[in-house]
């Protein structure tokens, strides 16, 4: 018996070793570090210097507001897509069923870079995009060199390697509502619309909330798209935190400041996850 | 009344056809125009009308890539490092998600925790302290430095648990009621009935290992330790780019990685359908 006990510090010491290194160690390291500057060849505490020169940087706000536009849009026309494309697959009219749901997945197969640097050549002036775009009568538009264009490339091009993602866990949670639910409503007369507001909705919500969660947390690190795909151009239209930490840490080699702007999203990713809770979760 | 619902049930069901083609077309064409650049010229990705056949310039593509990168060795490398890394964190994440489900000890609960909730931290946090301790230690450059960073995935934790929870405890108790000890049970008992979370969860892991990008730009110093990714966000020069010779990178680093997602498809979807529902 004596061996059952101690078995499973066995099991778990390889993970929580790694762990304590590779995570939990950088994690309070950069917290440590954010408090930190270094002058003279050694690295001295300065308070929250850091933080009241990210206060007045106005880079800093740049990324801080980018992040945010794209959130905000990005994030909500991504769900309800999502969430749309879901309900369809999941109708029991529907055949086919298994080529669709593979074929929407299939973008978020790729790398991140490949599909950044993809999108790259189509959004060019005289690329696929807007050559497709002139039979319609359109454009052409400036994609990736216009401040506004830059942002919604970007957003498009989220949108369209994650929306799939997104369809499957949404399709996850579909399938666990009992039928018996949808027959019901209808022997009560409520329509499609009607029962797609009153049962799926509702039922959805704590699967909302996660997948709400976890593209907060993707956008807030918001890193390979701009890198690759406007190098956070032009000027700073498409700076994010996370291009922000890197240019801090990587190409100044200024630890300490990238090290508060990775606080700053740290806590954003706090916050915001928590005000998700409040607002989808209200039961657990 | 009955042919009103009939005839709604039509139009719905074209409705339907039509939205699902529509996106069909979105998530798909991409890709055959990526695949349609890796065989032409870098011209021809700016013609009008557009370019949407094949061309014959294949092999140069791939040999004016593999000038610019060096593609065997770049291969290798993204090969190596992401099969190393399933192998080793598919043992780490299994033997922990195994005792998490199936042990009861104490600070079970607090140490699982805290493994799921440092999900919700940013990579990037984690960063340039990670920089730094591989800098110390003479680390940066190496495999070791891309591989041991993110061996301990929660995310592949929690999906191994799932997995674990499901695995009837009476079998467990039998083997030890016969004398077996903990590592031979997990090895010969509940291991070889966990093959399909293993598959998925792999899948993940090799995907995720696959695809990375910010911590081998920071980790790697020289070309010949390029990953995929890293090499491939070298292609978009400053002053000129040969479109054919990213579009064939682009492709190299796609078309295999779908071909492998498209056979484990089945695996991959019910390891993600496994994961959200609970």
């Amino acid at each position: 018996m004596n061996q059952t006990n101690r078995a499973p510090y066995f099991f778990i010491a390889p993970a929580v070793i790694l762990f304590l290194v590779f995570t939990a160690y950088p994690i309070l390291a950069s917290l440590y570090l954010s408090f930190q500057r270094y002058e003279g060849g050694s690295y001295s505490f300065v308070g929250l210097a850091n933080y009241s020169r990210l206060m007045g940087d106005s880079i800093f706000w740049t990324a801080l507001s980018n992040t945010f536009i794209i959130f905000i849009f990005q994030v909500p026309i991504m769900l309800i897509l999502a969430m749309i494309l879901a309900s369809v697959l999941n109708s029991q009219l529907l055949k086919l069923k298994g080529f669709f749901r593979v074929s929407f997945f299939l973008p978020a197969v790729t790398s991140l870079v490949a599909y950044s640097l993809l999108f790259s050549v189509m959004l060019q002036d005289n690329g696929l995009f807007n050559e497709l775009l002139s039979y319609i009568g359109i454009g052409p538009i400036p994609w990736l060199s216009d401040a506004t264009w830059a942002k919604v490339s970007i957003i498009m091009a989220m949108t369209w390697r994650w929306t799939g993602y997104n369809m499957i866990i949404f399709l996850a949670a579909l399938q666990n509502i009992p039928e018996e639910m949808y027959e019901a409503a209808s022997i009560d007369g409520a329509g499609k619309i009607r029962q797609f507001f009153s049962i799926t909705i509702p039922n959805l919500k704590p699967i909302i909330l996660f997948a709400g969660i976890l593209s907060t947390i993707g956008t807030l690190q918001l890193f390979d798209e701009p890198f690759n795909l406007t190098s956070g151009g032009p000027g700073n239209a498409t700076m994010t935190l996370g291009l922000y930490i890197y240019e801090n840490g990587f190409e100044y080699f200024d630890f300490s400041y990238g090290s508060a702007v990775a606080y700053v999203v740290v806590v954003l990713v706090a916050v915001l996850s928590f005000v998700q809770f409040k607002f989808t979760g209200d039961k657990s | 009344m009955k042919q009103k619902t009939k005839t709604q049930v039509m139009f719905g069901k074209v409705g339907m056809y039509v939205l699902l083609g529509i996106f069909l077309v979105i998530s798909i064409f991409p890709f055959y125009w990526m695949l349609v650049g890796s065989t032409n010229s870098s011209d021809k990705m700016f013609t009008s009308p557009p370019t949407l056949s094949f061309g014959g310039q294949f092999m140069e593509n791939l040999i004016n890539l593999d000038n610019t990168v060096g593609i065997g060795r770049v291969l290798f490398n993204s090969l190596f490092v992401s099969g190393t890394y399933v192998v080793l964190a598919l043992i780490v994440s299994s033997t922990a998600a195994y005792a998490f489900a199936k042990f009861d000890f104490k600070g079970r609960n607090v140490i699982f925790t805290i493994l799921i909730l440092s999900m919700m931290i940013p990579y990037q946090a984690t960063l340039i302290p990670l920089f730094q301790m591989m800098s110390a230690y003479g680390l940066l450059n190496t495999y070791f430095a891309l591989i041991a960073p993110q061996l301990c995935y929660p995310f592949a934790i929690f999906l191994m648990r799932q997995n674990f929870l499901a695995f009837p405890s009476e079998l467990l108790e039998s083997a030890r009621l016969d004398g077996a000890g903990e590592f031979k049970i997990f090895l010969k008992i509940v291991l070889p009935s966990m093959k399909p979370a293993l598959a998925a969860t792999s899948i993940f892991l090799f995907m995720y290992q696959w695809n990375n990008f910010m911590w081998p730009l920071v980790a790697i110093r020289t070309q010949d330790m390029y990953t995929f990714p890293v090499a491939l966000s070298t292609l978009s020069g400053v002053s000129y780019t040969d479109y054919g010779q990213m579009m064939m990178g682009i492709s190299i680093a796609t078309v295999p990685i779908m071909i492998f997602f498209l056979v484990l498809q089945r695996h991959f979807i019910s390891g993600m359908l496994g994961s959200a529902v609970k």
